[in-house]
C-alpha cells in the first residue's frame, strides 16, 4: 500500500476499513543471509539500505521488545550536521542529505523539519570554538552562519539578554538543522524494509552468538536458533552485553540521559536552541510540547530513568536562558541508555570475528545519525568495505590513537562527552 | 539518589562526582603494552547489574570511593574508600 | 446549579470571578470548576484535534478537559486545571485553543473531516511537494495544535526550592493516609503527609459516609487536628508528590499561593520540594474511569464520582436531570446522594444483568448508553436494552467504568503494576519501590474500612522497620461495601467513542492501530497519541489497553501498560528551575580586587564562574583596543598589575610530595630546589594535555601547584584521584588554596621597582633570579613572591592572604601609577601571552598532545607519569598531526581571526584540504600587526611557508606566514632581566 493524501481520502470515505499492517509479524526463518540484532532506528535503517542499495532481502531484524522502542523513541528529535572533526563531519553531512529526501524515499512522513538550529555562545573563547565549528561545516559543504548578539536577538527575541548568568554573545546558526518525528522514523524505515522483504521479528531476544572457527554462523534467540552468514550488532546501550556473547569487551559505558516534554502550548519556540553554558537544548514539537534535555546523569545505568539533580539542573538552565518558559509545565520525563565511547564518537566497523559487524557508540547523538548509520553499516555489511562517509568510525582508533574524534575535548572518560 | 561516603555517611548524589568503572584502580605497569593500556583506559565490562564504580565526595571530604551498585535498579550495595582498597592491593 | 444545604463551602463568603469575559460568583471553598458548574457553565474547553465542545469531566488533577489560562499579562498561566484551581476574588480565567470564541470555534470544522484525521493520518500525507512541509503544512499544523499560550514574558513570579527529611512520607491524606500518619506519629516517627488537595481528607470530603459514628469529614478533621498539634508531623496540603527517585528521594510540588488573590511578598508562587524519606506509604486513592460509547464526550457527561464530589463537597449539581451509567455498585451511591439532595435522577443504566435494584430511582439492568446528543452540552442519551433503544432526555450523565488504583508513583522506578481481575484494575506490584508500602484504594482496597485498616497496617510495618513501636489503635467503624463490578470498556456500536478526551483518541483509532499492526501497547500509544495528553492517560489508558487486548486476543496483563513516568501531574519549569533565573543559575566568584577594578570602570567579564576585568579604560579612550594596546605597552615599557588569583592554587605537602608531583607532571619536580619554581605540564591518562602551570617548592616537603583558571577544579579532583586511587602509599596531603590567597602579577621592566616600593624589605636582584620564590612581607603581612612571567617581561607574582587582597591591590596600583604603570586586564594579558607564544586552553583544548605543542621533550624518560604510556601511541606522535605554530599576516588582508582554517595556497577551501586552524589571535601593539597561534599539519617543519587562512563565516581570506609561536624575545632575556 502506498500512502498518499488520496489514499486517506479514499479510506476516509469508505470507513477506514482498508488499512493494512505497516509491517508483517513473520516467524523467524531457520536461516538468513544477514541478521541485524536490534530493531531500533539504526538497525531498521541498516536493514532498509541493505535491501534498497545492495539488493539483499533475505534479512532479519531481531528485536527483543517492540521495534523503535529504544533511543529512537525516546530522544529530543534533533537532526543536524554541525560536527567539526574529520570523520564526524563527512558522516553527519551524509546523514543529513539522506534525511532531506527521506519522506519520498520511505513513502512515510517523518516530519523532518529544517527549522534551523542555533547554538549559543557566551564568551569570546566559545565564539572562537564555534567559529571553528562553523567554518568546518562550510568546509564540508554544509551551512553555518555566525550570529552576533543582535543576530541572535532577531531570531530568538525571548531569550534573557539582560540578566542571564552567562550573557549571550552570539550563536552559530545552522539553518538546515531541525527536528523530526522520532517514532515515525523508526516506523517509516520498518515499513519500507518490510515492503522490501525484510523480516522484522519482534519479541525475539538474542541470547547467544554462534561462532565457529572464528566465523559467525548464527545467533541463538528466545525464539530459537537462527543461522546467518553475517550478523550486525546494532543495540546502542546494550552493546556491551551483546558483544560479550561474542567474547568482546567494548570501549563503551552505558549511561542514562533524561529528556522532558511539557504540556502542549501554542507556537512559541520556532528553532532548535542550544545553550552553550548549561547543557540545555530545546525545541517545540508540532503538537506544541516543548521538548528539551540536558546532560547525562553521569553515572553508569541501564535503568532508562534518572534522578532529580539533573532534572533540576536542566530546568535551571532553561530558566536562566529563556525565563519565558517558566509557566510551561513538564508533563513527562524519561531516560534512555546511551552507549558512551571514550571520544564521544561512534563505531561502525568489522570485528575480529569474520562476519560479525559492530555499529555502536552513538552516545547521545544517535537520532540524527539514523539514516547515515544504516546506510554506511549496510554498505560495510554488504561489501565488507567501509563506506566513504564512515571511514573514521574505526574500532581500533582508541588503541592506536589515530583519528580520535573527541569533539568535546574531554578525553577518554566515557561520561564526559 | 543517595550515596554513602565511608567518612561522612549517607549524602545526596549532588555532593559526588562520578568518574567511571573502578578498573581505574588497576593501573597497568608502564611497560604493560598497548593492549593492557587500551583495556585500562578504554574497554569496559559495562555490566547490566552489579558494578563497582568510582565516585568522589567532591563537595564533602574529597574521598574517592568505590561504590558497589546495581546499574539496573540503582541500588547501592556497598561503598569503601578507594585508598583503603589501593593499600590492600599493595600499591 | 447550586444545591442548598450541601457542600463544604463558605456560603457567607461570595467570590466574584470572570470566565471568558463574563462575571460570575462562587463561594470561598469552590474550585473554578465547581463555581462554573454552579453557574451552569458547561462548555469550558475544546478538544485538541476535532475541537469538540468539552465540559468538566472530573473533580481532580486528572482533568483532561477543563484546562484554562488563569490571569493575564506576564504572569498568565496556561493549562490550569479548573478542577484544581481554587476560587479567589478577582480570578480571571480564559478558555483555550479555540478561535474566535469558545462557543463558535472555526477549528471545529476538523470534526467534519474526522474520517480523514484518524490515527496516524499525518504519517501518510503532507509529503508533496517536499518544500511544503516547513513552509505550509507544518506552520498550519503548529498553529492549530497546542493548548494554552505562554505569555512570552520573562517569568515574573518567584518560586522556591526546599529540602525536607522525614522518617515516613505519607502520600495522600485520605482515610488510609491519615490513619497511617496517625499511627506512625503517635509512635514518635517524623512524619510528612503530602496531599495535593487544598484540604486533607481525600475522598471523605466528597462522600456522606460516617467514620466512627460521625461524618467522615469530622473524623478526618479530628485526626488532622491531632496531627497538627504534634511536633513530629508536617501536614503539607496543596502538595503533589510528583516523582519517586532512588534511595527514598521524592520530588513534590507545593502550590503555595495560586489560591490567593493577593500574594504576600514573602510567599513564593510554588515550592518544589526534595523530600528524603526513610520510608513511605502510598495512599493516593483511586481514579474513576469513563466508559467509551458513541459521543460520550459532550459537556454534561462526567464521571459519577465527580458528580458525587461536586454535590457533597461543593453543593453543586452538574445538571437538573441526572442519568447514571456504568458497570458497578459505586455509581449507585451517586444516585442515592443525588436523590437525597432532591435532584431528579432520571435513571441508572447498569450494564450488569444482576444490578442492584434502585432505591427510589429507575434501574435499567443489562443496559447501556449507546449514544448522546446535544450540540454544546448533553441533551439526551440513547439507552440500549433488551427491549430496544430508548432516548432519555437528560442534561447530565454520570458514568463509571470502575476505579483505577493510583499506582503511578509505584512505577516510577520501572516496576510494572499487576492486573487484578476481581476489581478490574491494576494494583501496585509488591516491593515496586524500596521502602514504600501501599495502602487503601491505590492498593485496590476500596471500602473506607479497608482503607483505614490498610493505612494502620502499613504504618505498623513501617514503624517496625524504623525501630519504633506502634501503640494499639482501635480502627473506627466505617462502611465496608464490596467492590462489585463487571467488565465494560466500550459500548459496541458504530461512530466515535472517546477514550482520550483531550487528544481525541477514539475506540476506532485503537482498533485501526491494531489493524495496522501497532499491536504493542507502546506502539498503539505512540501511533494514536492515546494517553499522551496532559492527564497522561489517567482517565483512558486502562480502557484503551483493554480494547487493544480484546482486538489482539491477549489478556490485559499480557498486553501490559505503558510506562508511568514522573511527574505524576505536570510541574512548572519555573518551580523545578527555581532560583536559577538571571544570575542564580551558577555561583558568581569575585576576586578581592573586584571592587577596586569596578571603581576604575573596568568592564567585568565571565571567566568560568569568575568575573575578571577586561581592561581599564583611561580618560579619552572609547574603544577597548585603545585601552588594551596602552596596557600592553605599559607592561612592555613600565609595569602593570593584574589580579591572577583565579588561577587554581593547590597546596601539596608531605614527605611524598616530590614523588607525587613527579608522577602527575610529565617533567621532574623532585629535583627542584627549595625556593625555585618550575613550569609543569600535566597529561590525562589518555596521553593528551590536561593542564599546565607552575609549581613552586616552598620547603622540602611543601609545594604549591598552580593551574589554569578553567581547569582548577578538574586538576584538584585529578590529583586527589591519583593520590587516593593510584598512589595511596605516598604520604602527601592536597589542599585547594585558591580562595585563600590573592595573587597579583607585577610585570614589566619596572616591576622590581614597584615591588621595592611596596614590600617591607626590598628584594635584591641576586637573591631573586628568574623562577625564584620565597617569603616576603607587605605592611607586616607575610606574603609569597614568585618570580614568574606570563608576559615575557621581568615579572613577579605576589600572593597575600585573601583578606589583604583588596588593600594590597590598591597599594600596588598607587605605587605603579607613580612610575608610569597601572592595572591591566584580561585583554592585555592575552596579547602579552600571545606575543610570547604561551598557550592557554584555546590551544590545550583537550585534543592536543605534548608533541603537538612542542613539549614532548619535557616528558621525562626517567620516570613513569600519568599519561605517558598512552602519549606514546602512534596516532599521538604522528609528525603529520596538527601542531602548534605562529602565524602572521603576509598579504594584503591583515586581519586574522580565531576559528579560521588553514589551507595551502591554491587549494580549494574544503574539508579534505584543511591543513590546520587558528586558535588565538590578537593585534600586537609591540609588533604592529596581528599575530596568531594555530595548529598546522607538521607545523614546526613549515616555518617560513605561506598558508591561506580562510574564514567562511566572516568572509576572510588572508595569506599568512608560518612562524615560530614565540613572536617576541625568543631567548627570554627580558624575563630574566
Amino acid at each position: 500500500m502506498r500512502f498518499s493524501g488520496l489514499k486517506i481520502l479514499k479510506e476516509g470515505l469508505t470507513g477506514n476499513r482498508g488499512w493494512t499492517p505497516h509491517w508483517r509479524d513473520p516467524d523467524p526463518k531457520a536461516e538468513y543471509d544477514i541478521i541485524v540484532i536490534g530493531g531500533g532506528g539504526h538497525g531498521l535503517s541498516t536493514a532498509y539500505y541493505l535491501a534498497r542499495d545492495h539488493g539483499l532481502t533475505n534479512i532479519a531484524v531481531l528485536e527483543k521488545g517492540y521495534i523503535g522502542g529504544g533511543n529512537v523513541g525516546r530522544n529530543t528529535t534533533i537532526v543536524r550536521a554541525n560536527y567539526f572533526l574529520p570523520g564526524n563531519s563527512e558522516f553527519y553531512s551524509h546523514s543529513l542529505k539522506l534525511w532531506e529526501g527521506l519522506e519520498e524515499d520511505l513513502n512515510y512522513n517523518v516530519m523532518h523539519s529544517q527549522r534551523g538550529l542555533i547554538n549559543l555562545f557566551h564568551s569570546d573563547g566559545q565564539r572562537d570554538a564555534f567559529a571553528r565549528r562553523g567554518n568546518a561545516m562550510i568546509n564540508q559543504g554544509d551551512d553555518a552562519i555566525l550570529l552576533d548578539r543582535d543576530g541572535v536577538r532577531a531570531h530568538l527575541p525571548y531569550l534573557d539578554f539582560e540578566n542571564a548568568r552567562f550573557p549571550i554573545y552570539g550563536g552559530l546558526y545552522h539553518p538546515r538543522g531541525g527536528t523530526a518525528r522520532h517514532d515515525a522514523v523508526a516506523w517509516g524505515y520498518a515499513r519500507a524494509a518490510d515492503r522490501r522483504g525484510v523480516d522484522l521479528i519482534q519479541n525475539c531476544e538474542v541470547t547467544g552468538i554462534d561462532i565457529e572457527n572464528g566465523k559467525v554462523t548464527g545467533v541463538r534467540t528466545t525464539r530459537g536458533a537462527i543461522r546467518a552468514r553475517k550478523v550486525g550488532i546494532v543495540v546502542a546501550g546494550r552493546s556491551g552485553q551483546v558483544a560479550a556473547m561474542a567474547g568482546m569487551r567494548l570501549p563503551i559505558e552505558s549511561h542514562v540521559l533524561q529528556a522532558f516534554v511539557t504540556e502542549g502550548l501554542k507556537p512559541v519556540i520556532d528553532h532548535v536552541v542550544s545553550f552553550g553554558m548549561g547543557h540545555f537544548y530545546i525545541s517545540q514539537s508540532d503538537k506544541g510540547g516543548l521538548v528539551f534535555g540536558g546532560d547525562l546523569d553521569f553515572y553508569a545505568s541501564y535503568a532508562a530513568r534518572g534522578n532529580l539533580p539533573m532534572v533540576e539542573h536542566v530546568m535551571e538552565a532553561g530558566m536562566t536562558l529563556m525565563p519565558m518558559i517558566g509557566k510551561a509545565k513538564v508533563l513527562r520525563s524519561w531516560g534512555g541508555i546511551m552507549d558512551m565511547t571514550p571520544d564521544g564518537s561512534p563505531i561502525i566497523d568489522k570485528t575480529d570475528v569474520a562476519g560479525l559487524y559492530l555499529n555502536c557508540g552513538w552516545c547521545y547523538g544517535g537520532f540524527k545519525a539514523v539514516p547515515g548509520s544504516g546506510n554506511c553499516f549496510a554498505h560495510l555489511m554488504a561489501t565488507d568495505r567501509c563506506h566513504g562517509a564512515a571511514t573514521g568510525f574505526r574500532l581500533d582508533r582508541f588503541r592506536t590513537g589515530r583519528g580520535l574524534m573527541d569533539e568535546e575535548g574531554t578525553g577518554s572518560q566515557h561520561n564526559l562527552h | 539518589m543517595r550515596i554513602t561516603c565511608p567518612i561522612c555517611g549517607e549524602r545526596d548524589r549532588r555532593e559526588f562526582y562520578y568518574q567511571g568503572a573502578a578498573i581505574a584502580l588497576a593501573r597497568p605497569a608502564p611497560d604493560a603494552g598497548e593492549a593492557a593500556w587500551d583495556a585500562y583506559v578504554h574497554l569496559r565490562d559495562n555490566p547490566a547489574g552489579v558494578t563497582r564504580d568510582l565516585w568522589q565526595h567532591e563537595s564533602g571530604c574529597s574521598a574517592w570511593i568505590v561504590v558497589t551498585r546495581d546499574t539496573v535498579t540503582h541500588e547501592v550495595l556497598d561503598s569503601a574508600l578507594a585508598a583503603d582498597i589501593g593499600m590492600e592491593a599493595g600499591a | 446549579m447550586r444545591i442548598a444545604g450541601r457542600g463544604r463551602i463558605d456560603r457567607r463568603s461570595p467570590v466574584r470571578f470572570r470566565f471568558d469575559g463574563i462575571d460570575y460568583s462562587g463561594f470561598q471553598g469552590d474550585t473554578l470548576a465547581s463555581a462554573l458548574l454552579a453557574n451552569d457553565v458547561r462548555l469550558v474547553g475544546r478538544s485538541f484535534k476535532y475541537h469538540r465542545p468539552r465540559g468538566v469531566l472530573t473533580a481532580g488533577s486528572e482533568e483532561p478537559n477543563a484546562l484554562m489560562t488563569i490571569g493575564s499579562g506576564a504572569g498568565a498561566e496556561p493549562n490550569v486545571r479548573a478542577t484544581v484551581q481554587e476560587l479567589f476574588p478577582g480570578l480571571e480565567a480564559r478558555s483555550q485553543n479555540r478561535w474566535p470564541s469558545l462557543n463558535f470555534d472555526l477549528m471545529a470544522v476538523n470534526d467534519l473531516a474526522a474520517p480523514f484525521l484518524g490515527a496516524g493520518f499525518y504519517y501518510k500525507t503532507f509529503m508533496w511537494p517536499r518544500a511544503f512541509w516547513e513552509r505550509v503544512y507544518e506552520p498550519v499544523i503548529r498553529n492549530a495544535a497546542g493548548l494554552g499560550a505562554l505569555s512570552g514574558a520573562h517569568e515574573p513570579d518567584r518560586n522556591e526550592k526546599a529540602y525536607a527529611f522525614c522518617d515516613l512520607l505519607v502520600i495522600g491524606g485520605g482515610p488510609a493516609g491519615l490513619m497511617a500518619a496517625l499511627v506512625a506519629a503517635r509512635a514518635g516517627a517524623d512524619v510528612i503527609v503530602a496531599d495535593e488537595d487544598s484540604r486533607m481528607g481525600g475522598r471523605l470530603l466528597a462522600e456522606t459516609f460516617e467514620v466512627g459514628g460521625r461524618p467522615g469529614v469530622n473524623w478526618a478533621d479530628n485526626v488532622i487536628a491531632e496531627l497538627n498539634a504534634m511536633d513530629n508531623v508536617r501536614l503539607m496540603t496543596r502538595t503533589t508528590v510528583t516523582g519517586v527517585y532512588d534511595q527514598g528521594t521524592f520530588g513534590a510540588l507545593e502550590r503555595v499561593s495560586h489560591h490567593l488573590a493577593v500574594r504576600p511578598e514573602a510567599l513564593p508562587l510554588e515550592t518544589f520540594w526534595r523530600i528524603q524519606a526513610r520510608r513511605s506509604i502510598l495512599a493516593a486513592g483511586a481514579l474513576e474511569r469513563p466508559v467509551a460509547f458513541r459521543n460520550n464526550d459532550r459537556p454534561g457527561i462526567m464521571t459519577a464520582g465527580a458528580v458525587r464530589a461536586y454535590l457533597n463537597r461543593w453543593g453543586v449539581c452538574a445538571g437538573r436531570r441526572v442519568t447514571l451509567f456504568g458497570n458497578n455498585d459505586d455509581m449507585h451511591r451517586t444516585a442515592r446522594d443525588l436523590l437525597s439532595a432532591g435532584i431528579h435522577v432520571v435513571a441508572v443504566i447498569d450494564s450488569r444483568h444482576d444490578a442492584p435494584d434502585g432505591r427510589g430511582y429507575r434501574v435499567y439492568k443489562g443496559a447501556m448508553v449507546c449514544d448522546s446528543s446535544g450540540r454544546r452540552g448533553l441533551e439526551s442519551v440513547t439507552v440500549r436494552s433488551i427491549g430496544g433503544e430508548d432516548r432519555i432526555a437528560t442534561d447530565c450523565l454520570a458514568m463509571s467504568g470502575g476505579w483505577n488504583p493510583t499506582v503511578h508513583l509505584t512505577c516510577h522506578l520501572n516496576a510494572r503494576p499487576t492486573w487484578r481481575e476481581d476489581i478490574l484494575g491494576f494494583v501496585p506490584t509488591p516491593q515496586a519501590v524500596p521502602g514504600m508500602s501501599v495502602a487503601g484504594a491505590c492498593n485496590g482496597a476500596f471500602s473506607t474500612h479497608d482503607c483505614l485498616r490498610e493505612g494502620a497496617a502499613a504504618a505498623r510495618d513501617t514503624l517496625e522497620d524504623l525501630g519504633l513501636r506502634a501503640a494499639a489503635i482501635d480502627l473506627p467503624e466505617a462502611e465496608d461495601a464490596p467492590h462489585a463490578i463487571s467488565p465494560l470498556w466500550a459500548v459496541p456500536g458504530s461512530g466515535r467513542a472517546w477514550l482520550d478526551f483531550q487528544n481525541d483518541v477514539c475506540v476506532k483509532d485503537v482498533r485501526q492501530a491494531a489493524m495496522e499492526n501497532f499491536r504493542s501497547v507502546e506502539h498503539m500509544k505512540r501511533y494514536t497519541t492515546q494517553g499522551m495528553a496532559t492527564d497522561q492517560g489517567k482517565n483512558s489508558n486502562v480502557a484503551a489497553l483493554a480494547i487493544l487486548a480484546d482486538v489482539t486476543g491477549r489478556g490485559i496483563q499480557d498486553t501490559g501498560t505503558t510506562t508511568f513516568r514522573p511527574p505524576f501531574s505536570p510541574v512548572s519549569i519555573a518551580a523545578m528551575g527555581a532560583g536559577a533565573q538571571g544570575k542564580g543559575f551558577a555561583p558568581e566568584r569575585f576576586t578581592t580586587s573586584h571592587k577596586a577594578s569596578a571603581e576604575r570602570g573596568a568592564p567585568m567579564i565571565e571567566a568560568g564562574l569568575w568575573y575578571r576585568p577586561s581592561y581599564f579604560p583611561a580618560p579619552g579612550e572609547s574603544h577597548w583596543r585603545q585601552s588594551c594596546d596602552r596596557e600592553v605597552n605599559m607592561v612592555r615599557t613600565s609595569v602593570g598589575v593584574c589580579d591572577v588569583s583565579t588561577l587554581g592554587k593547590i597546596d601539596v605537602q608531605g614527605p611524598g610530595a616530590a614523588a607525587f608531583l613527579d608522577f602527575v607532571y610529565v617533567n621532574t619536580f623532585s629535583t627542584l630546589k627549595v625556593g625555585r619554581v618550575r613550569y609543569g605540564l600535566m597529561l590525562r591518562e589518555d596521553g593528551h594535555v590536561m593542564d599546565d602551570g607552575t609549581c613552586a617548592r616552598l620547603g622540602d616537603t611543601h609545594f604549591v601547584v598552580t593551574t589554569t583558571t578553567a581547569a582548577a577544579g578538574q586538576v584538584m579532583r585529578h590529583l586527589e584521584f591519583v593520590h587516593q586511587c593510584l598512589r595511596p602509599d605516598l604520604d602527601v596531603a592536597l589542599t585547594s588554596v585558591t580562595e585563600q590567597w590573592a595573587q597579583f602579577s607585577v610585570a614589566g621592566p619596572r616591576s622590581r621597582d614597584l615591588l621595592n616600593a611596596v614590600l617591607d624589605n626590598p628584594i635584591a636582584v641576586k637573591d631573586w633570579p628568574f623562577m625564584a620564590c620565597g617569603q616576603v612581607f607587605v605592611g607586616g603581612v607575610q606574603a609569597r613572591l614568585f618570580r614568574i612571567s606570563f608576559s615575557g617581561e621581568q615579572a613577579y607574582e605576589l600572593a597575600v592572604p585573601a583578606r589583604f587582597g583588596d588593600s594590597v591591590f590598591r597599594i600596588l596600583l598607587d605605587h605603579a601609577e607613580k612610575i608610569g604603570g597601572g592595572p591591566y586586564g584580561l585583554e592585555a594579558l592575552n596579547v602579552l601571552r600571545l606575543e610570547k607564544g604561551f598557550i592557554t586552553h584555546a590551544e590545550i583544548h583537550g585534543r592536543t598532545t605534548a608533541f603537538d605543542i612542542g613539549m614532548d621533550a619535557m616528558v621525562s624518560d626517567k620516570k613513569d607519569c600519568i599519561g605517558k604510556a598512552m602519549s606514546r601511541r602512534p596516532g599521538l606522535t604522528d609528525p603529520d598531526r596538527e601542531r602548534l605554530v605562529g602565524l602572521k599576516p603576509a598579504g594584503e588582508v591583515q586581519l586574522l581571526v580565531a576559528g579560521a582554517y588553514l589551507f595551502s595556497p591554491g587549494d580549494d577551501p574544503v574539508r579534505v584540504n584543511a591543513q590546520g586552524y587558528v586558535t588565538s589571535v590578537a593585534f600586537s601593539p609591540t609588533l604592529g600587526h596581528m599575530i596568531a597561534l594555530g595548529f598546522l599539519r607538521n607545523g614546526p617543519a613549515r616555518h617560513g611557508e605561506r598558508v591561506r587562512m580562510i574564514d567562511h563565516l566572516r568572509g576572510l581570506d588572508a595569506t599568512c606566514e608560518v612562524v615560530d609561536p614565540v613572536f617576541l624575545d625568543p631567548e627570554g632575556e627580558r624575563a630574566r632581566d
